[in-house]
């Protein structure tokens, strides 16, 4: 066995940077060797910007996205459509349509999709939170921007059917061609899916 | 170890930043897991839908090894499967009661059963009657079939209309009339093999018969819950017309 050429400080730096994701123990310790050689101008400014993550971000009670206050930036914006909610399975996808600008409505994190396989059920999502919402009076539509995948859309329907009861509209994304695709490569599930939603053109 | 064979997925779970584990249902390796290098990559995600049919390669050094799939769609089942809630659920209670099988057992009758399921899911009235016959191999392939060819009583053949809750074994008209309230009803398509979707009604009293020895022998003793998925489509059934 080979000592150690680090002290346990790096090491456990290491670690824990072979953790993230894209990252293995040979490129956590490249991104180590980074850090220390920029010791100013990277690892202090890091370990202070890690520090106040760890001491200020929260996740909002109000739609599960994550920000330095409860509720977030995105519930408390006024100028957002009150009556719109677009519910997304992560946080990465609200992240997502906002770099698009897709929607100016409100969103709401459900944290994850049914998955009888991963063991999550409906107590496990923030399903009940979201049929809360949807019956306040100043909700006119929910937007379903689940993932078009069978869990993705077995918990889209799962949510339509508990908020029959809301006097909302329930909408969810179109399935179909993507832009710069090519029909000679898609599957036929979504070439089939493409024909049925097609629109006038 | 090598073989290749036709099947369909079944789920996949994520394994690392790029690969996935396949679970699979087969005819003669019944249902298995192995593992897809590269599995979550952007092309393979789009095959790796459960509903999918594949011809899968296993390869493992040994048998009890997880093993590496190669996997090559065949019919893609996932898109039409996403248009109704009642075939999503109606897969999502297959795959849930093929989860009740060891894993690596090949069960090629319930395979069948579940091959024409799968095939009707689109419908609702004509799914909802196939999964109850599902139901009633799976109670069979798991060691707690039902006796439906003759009367417990008298052995009559025919008139079957109820099941003894305690043998499960079929009733006759005449044999059960004195303790109708202690059987449950036997609805006439899973007695013999009829065709076409049988009326709703009929489908209620198959899946309170199915659901009722599954929760017995099946659920209870292993301390696990009927999928939430199957109270649903017996949801849908009870709101179809007559």
């Amino acid at each position: 066995m080979t000592a150690p050429v680090t002290g346990p400080e790096l090491d456990r730096l290491i670690q824990l940077l072979a953790k993230l994701p894209g990252l293995g123990p040979r490129s956590a310790r490249r991104a180590v060797l980074h850090l220390v050689e920029r010791r100013e101008q990277l690892l202090q400014p890091l370990a202070g910007a890690l520090r106040e993550a760890a001491d200020k971000v929260v996740v909002c009670s109000r739609c599960g996205n994550i920000d330095t206050h409860d509720p977030c930036a995105v519930c408390t914006d006024p100028r957002r459509e009150a009556g719109l909610i677009c519910v997304v399975e992560q946080v990465s996808d609200l992240w997502a349509l906002e770099r698009a600008q897709a929607t100016r409505g409100r969103y709401h994190v459900l944290g994850g999709t049914l998955s009888p396989l991963d063991g999550v059920g409906p107590d496990d999502l923030r399903i009940a939170g979201l049929v809360e919402r949807a019956h306040a009076k100043e909700i006119s539509e929910i937007i379903i921007a689940l993932n078009a995948t069978v869990e993705g859309q077995t918990t889209a329907h799962y949510v339509t059917e508990l908020l029959a009861d809301a006097d909302v509209t329930v909408t969810r994304l179109a399935h179909g061609v993507p832009v710069g695709g090519e029909l000679d490569y898609l599957d036929d599930g979504t070439l089939a899916a493409a024909f049925r939603a097609r629109t006038p053109f | 170890m090598q073989w290749t064979e036709d099947g369909v997925i079944l789920g996949t779970r994520r394994h690392g930043e790029t690969s996935a584990i396949l679970e699979l249902f087969t005819e003669a390796h019944g249902r298995h897991l192995g593992l897809v290098r590269g599995g979550r990559s952007r092309r393979s995600q789009v095959a790796l839908q459960p509903g999918n049919s594949v011809i899968a390669t296993w390869r493992a050094r040994l048998d009890e090894h997880l093993g590496v799939y190669s996997v090559e769609p065949t019919t893609a089942r996932a898109a039409s499967l996403m248009d109704s809630a009642h075939a999503l659920y109606g897969f999502a209670v297959l795959a849930a009661h093929l989860r009740l099988l060891p894993e690596r057992d090949p069960h090629p009758e319930l395979f069948r059963y579940f091959m024409a399921t799968l095939e009707t899911l689109h419908d609702p009235r004509a799914g909802a009657t196939a999964l109850a016959r599902f139901e009633l191999a799976l109670l069979a392939d798991l060691g707690f079939g039902l006796d439906l060819g003759e009367c417990a009583a008298t052995g009559a053949t025919q008139e079957l209309v109820w099941v003894s809750p305690k043998s499960g074994r079929a009733v006759s008209r005449s044999a059960g009339r004195p303790y109708r309230d202690r059987l449950l009803p036997l609805p006439g398509f899973l007695a013999m093999e009829t065709a076409g979707p049988a009326a709703p009604s009929d489908i209620a009293e198959a899946f309170t018969l199915t659901g009722f020895f599954l929760s017995r022998h099946v659920h209870v003793p292993r301390q696990l819950t009927m999928p939430p998925e199957r109270q649903r489509i017996v949801d849908m059934v009870g709101r179809m017309a007559p």
